[in-house]
């Protein structure tokens, strides 16, 4: 039972280190391996993963071709932004919030690691790490500008529809571009009425035209925009009673003056269940199929409200740019370029060496030192740094220069948990336990010391993550990330899988018969039985002894 | 029961005198203002783009910088022979030349020297003479932001940090400190006054973390050393391996004590200590030769970095064994009030005697 469970876990860590192994291979394997063998190249990784979407099962793609790594270490995009207008009252408080605005985006979309300065008087230089300058500008660029849409409706009721052609609307609005008399005018096609009867026979809401929702606000009629709502937009899954994780809801909250013109518009749709869009920075949000999201109001609403049909990242990309502001100044970019790593453009290739090389050192120490544990806790330290970057990659972890310290500190911690687990194997074997009881002493001894070094380091780790979150200081909350997820892994590794690898061992015969290989200075006595011999027990350290009756 | 073959416990006051001596210098250092160097990510400074005609690597436009003063300039590539830099604030930079006759300004002395080690510089339309008929020097010279900017008050009260990353990190390591602090008070429950442990460890832990400024700190003083983002990094490194190496040794002497081996408290720690001591070398060494090999390959940018790390991990190793679980029996055997009842006798007795000698 009990052995065919340690077979069992040791074909899924080979499994799993396999897969782990092919996962971070890089896709030019020359650079970092001695040149003279021709590597397969990798190709990244590219998985489904089955989701749960609306109770339907569905396969999301993940694709990860490289690292992802931070400035330091790969360069990336650096954008100048300068304000569209230089002439507003107030340059340097204006410049100074949109820096504050632009930092939060940027680190709020998960790419951390980024720089944002302020660039002589007028500018911002932003740096971001490894992606290309349009997902960057999409990134910072957008002005946030939400917008509640309502239908263009004539006097008799009739929706405004344009089927085989466009209308153009005005700047980052959804206010239609109208002729002199203030009739709607299509750039293609024609603007049609069509009567609206909620039922299937509406027209669809991808060829409605819309205007700004408009509501009078202590007598003046002002549009309902992004500007009144509370900065706690949120995104909740609803859960059907089968478990199952539904469509993503973006739950918005609107202060009072929203309120108010919430209430009057949705009192003026809700009779007739006419639709109300959505428009951010004068673009109409879509869902998964691709159709203008347009909810039809059947109720009338006033301070909270909700958007589904969203997908699940669409639906956290908005929220953070609902909850991150809008820019008190207009920016343009005036200058994009790619930059390389600022500790040069083998930064990388050095770094990974170094590591390789480190890698070697501490396993070639410990199995000249260990012997043929030592062999085995090379093994799992492989296991380990699979595993690791594995991880990294897939998540994925920005890694720059302060996640390469903590890894490097996780794999003396990994190291360590090997070395005491073995120190205490050496002493029970010096003192004549048998192999399998040493081994098992060994790890269960070593296991309380282990276990508060650990503790205090992810706790340690954890405080240093909630400082750089409450800080922006992403260098500190990357170290911190790599620090956790380090520790976990080592504690899997330099226990489960060291102890896995070991037991094997012990199994195999001609092995286990050679206590030698296990431990250098045995007393010679005890090496050559090669069992137990309780007499030099009690006579040299008599502590297992007394430990054994209690 | 083994006689201790080696007396590491009764040593101890001989430890501590090492710690004093390595230790005061440093922390003198960190008294004398300017206290620590601060790298560019702390200040504000100049950022140009430099473009040359001919062929030039990112290395040898950073040995070009390093001759005229400006080792620590960050510099990124940004295309064929195109250069984004980020120094320190120039002396007299103006964002353009200055029209007639003026002392040169320090980017004028920068740009002269680069042209005179990697031939012309050319502009964004590929010239190398300007309009006026000037050589063209640095495109966009501009000033730039700290990239480290200051979000905390905390200067006021540790005059020695600057602002925003050491700020904050200082104070994370402050909580982080009481966090292990109580953690090792709640894990060493069993043994006889726990709260010792998480207090000779936090203590131990301020040791490694000083010391790492201290010699940073005189480092900064003799060969200009600065202190980048990246050293902030390496002595949270330092610290978590500090902790680490204390609680293992620790372990031990919990396991000692509650088996009721040694006659004192004193006694327990050494057999522990010398239990473990094959342990801390084998952990410190392997990282030692991980950061060496960093050290040798990783090339020079790192290098403050590396040698923080190093400095760090021996001085942790270090301070679990002769520092930590000394602090443990000299706080059980009352050290301290002793060495001040000894300490004031001496004054007494010299006091008497510098009465007794007028009258004498």
């Amino acid at each position: 039972m009990r052995r065919w469970w340690s077979r069992l876990l040791l074909l899924a860590i080979i499994g799993l280190t396999a897969f782990s192994g092919i996962v971070v291979w890089p896709s030019e394997p020359d650079r970092y391996l001695p040149d003279q063998i021709p590597w397969p190249e990798g190709r990244g990784i590219k998985m489904k993963l089955p989701t749960i979407e609306g109770g339907t099962f569905g396969l999301t793609t993940i694709e990860r071709r490289a690292m992802s790594l931070g400035l330091d270490l790969r360069g990336g995009t650096r954008l100048v932004l300068a304000p569209a207008d230089a002439r507003i009252d107030d340059l340097d408080a204006a410049l100074e919030g949109a820096r504050r605005v632009v930092e939060r985006r940027v680190n709020e979309f998960g790419v951390a690691e980024s720089e944002v300065n302020r660039l002589g008087n007028d500018r911002l230089s932003v740096q971001l790490p490894g992606i290309d300058p349009e997902e960057a500008i999409d990134k910072i660029g957008r002005t946030a500008l939400l917008q509640f849409c309502e239908p263009v409706t004539d006097a008799g009721g009739n929706v405004a529809v344009v089927r085989n052609g466009t209308v153009t609307y005005e700047g980052q609005t959804c206010e239609p571009q109208r002729d002199a008399q203030g009739n709607v005018v299509a750039t293609a096609g024609a603007v049609e009425f069509l009567p609206w009867a909620n039922d299937e026979n509406d027209p669809s809401s991808n060829f409605i035209v819309w205007q700004p929702a408009k509501a009078d606000l202590d007598g003046v009629e002002t549009e309902l925009t992004g500007r009144f709502l509370r900065p706690n937009t949120r995104v909740d899954r609803t859960v059907t009673p089968d478990n199952i994780l539904g469509d993503p809801i973006l739950n918005f909250e609107f202060n009072p003056d929203g309120a108010d013109i919430l209430e009057s518009v949705t009192a003026r749709l809700a009779p007739r269940q006419l639709p109300l869009a959505f428009f951010l920075d004068g673009e109409p949000i879509r869902g998964e199929d691709d159709a203008v999201i347009a909810p039809r109001v059947n109720q009338t609403l006033s301070a909270q409200g909700i958007i589904t049909g969203l997908e699940n990242d669409e639906a956290q990309d908005l929220s953070t740019l609902l909850n991150t502001g809008a820019f008190p100044v207009a920016l343009v970019v005036v200058q994009q370029q790619d930059v390389d790593a600022t500790l040069g453009d083998n930064a990388v290739r050095n770094t990974v060496i170094a590591g390789e090389v480190a890698l070697l050192v501490i396993m070639l120490f410990m199995v000249l030192y260990y012997r043929l544990p030592g062999v085995m806790a090379s093994l799992a330290l492989v296991c380990y740094t699979s595993f690791a970057l594995a991880i990294f990659k897939l998540v994925p972890v920005t890694l720059t220069l302060a996640g390469v310290g903590a890894f490097v500190l996780s794999l003396g911690m990994a190291v360590d948990a090997n070395i005491l687990i073995f120190e205490r194997m050496k002493e029970e074997l010096r003192v004549g336990r048998n192999l399998v009881v040493a081994l098992e002493d060994g790890f269960n001894r070593a296991w309380s010391s282990i276990r508060d070094s650990n503790i205090s380091s992810i706790m340690t780790a954890l405080i240093l993550y909630w400082f750089g979150n409450q800080f922006d200081e992403s260098s500190i909350k990357g170290f911190a990330l790599v620090w956790i997820i380090g520790v976990l892994i080592s504690m899997f590794t330099a226990i489960i899988v060291t102890r896995t690898f070991m037991r094997f061992i012990i199994g195999v015969r001609p092995l286990a018969r050679r206590l030698g290989l296990f431990a250098a200075d045995l007393p010679d006595d005890v090496r050559r039985a090669g069992r137990p011999a309780p007499a030099v027990a009690g006579g040299a350290g008599g502590g297992p002894a007394k430990r054994e009756e209690r | 029961m083994r006689p201790p073959v080696l007396d590491l416990v009764g040593k101890r006051n001989w430890f501590y005198l090492v710690s004093i001596l390595v230790l005061v210098p440093g922390l003198i250092s960190l008294l004398i203002p300017p206290r620590v160097k601060l790298g560019i990510d702390f200040s504000a400074g100049s950022t140009f783009t430099v473009r040359f005609e001919e062929p030039t690597t990112r290395e040898e436009l950073k040995d070009g910088l390093a001759t005229v003063g400006h080792a620590d300039a960050r510099v990124q590539g940004t295309g064929q022979n195109e250069f984004l830099v980020r120094t320190q604030e120039l002396r007299g930079a103006a964002s353009q030349p200055p029209v007639g006759p003026a002392p040169p300004s320090e980017r004028e002395e920068i740009e002269d020297a680069l042209r005179a080690e990697f031939g012309n510089m050319v502009d964004a339309q590929g010239r190398t003479v300007d309009e006026r008929g000037q050589p063209v020097g640095f495109i966009e010279f501009s000033s730039i932001s700290a990239t480290v900017s200051g979000k905390l008050g905390l200067q006021k009260s540790f005059p020695f940090i600057c602002c925003g990353i050491t700020g904050n990190a200082v104070s994370a390591v402050v909580f982080a400190s009481l966090a292990i602090f109580v953690y090792l008070w709640y894990s060493f429950r069993t043994v006889a006054q726990p709260f010792r442990f998480g207090a000779a460890a936090v203590i131990a832990l301020l040791h490694d973390a000083f010391l790492v400024v201290g010699v940073f700190s005189i480092l900064g003083k003799m060969i200009d050393t600065e202190i980048t983002k990246d050293f902030v990094v390496a002595l949270l490194t330092v610290i978590g391996f500090s902790v680490h190496d204390s609680i293992v040794v620790f372990d031990r002497i919990r396991e000692t004590v509650s088996r009721g081996e040694g006659r004192t408290f004193g006694e327990a720690v050494n057999t522990s200590l010398l239990q473990t001591m094959g342990r801390s070398m084998n952990t410190s060494l392997t990282l030692v030769f991980a950061i060496l090999a960093l050290l040798l390959i990783g090339g020079d940018s790192i290098r403050e970095f590396l040698w923080a790390m190093l400095i760090g991990v021996v001085t942790g190793a270090y301070s679990s064994v002769f520092v930590a679980s000394q602090i443990l029996v000299s706080w059980d055997e009352d050290d301290l009030p002793r060495f001040w009842r000894r300490l004031l006798r001496r004054a007494d007795h010299e006091e008497y005697e510098a009465e007794a000698s007028p009258a004498g």
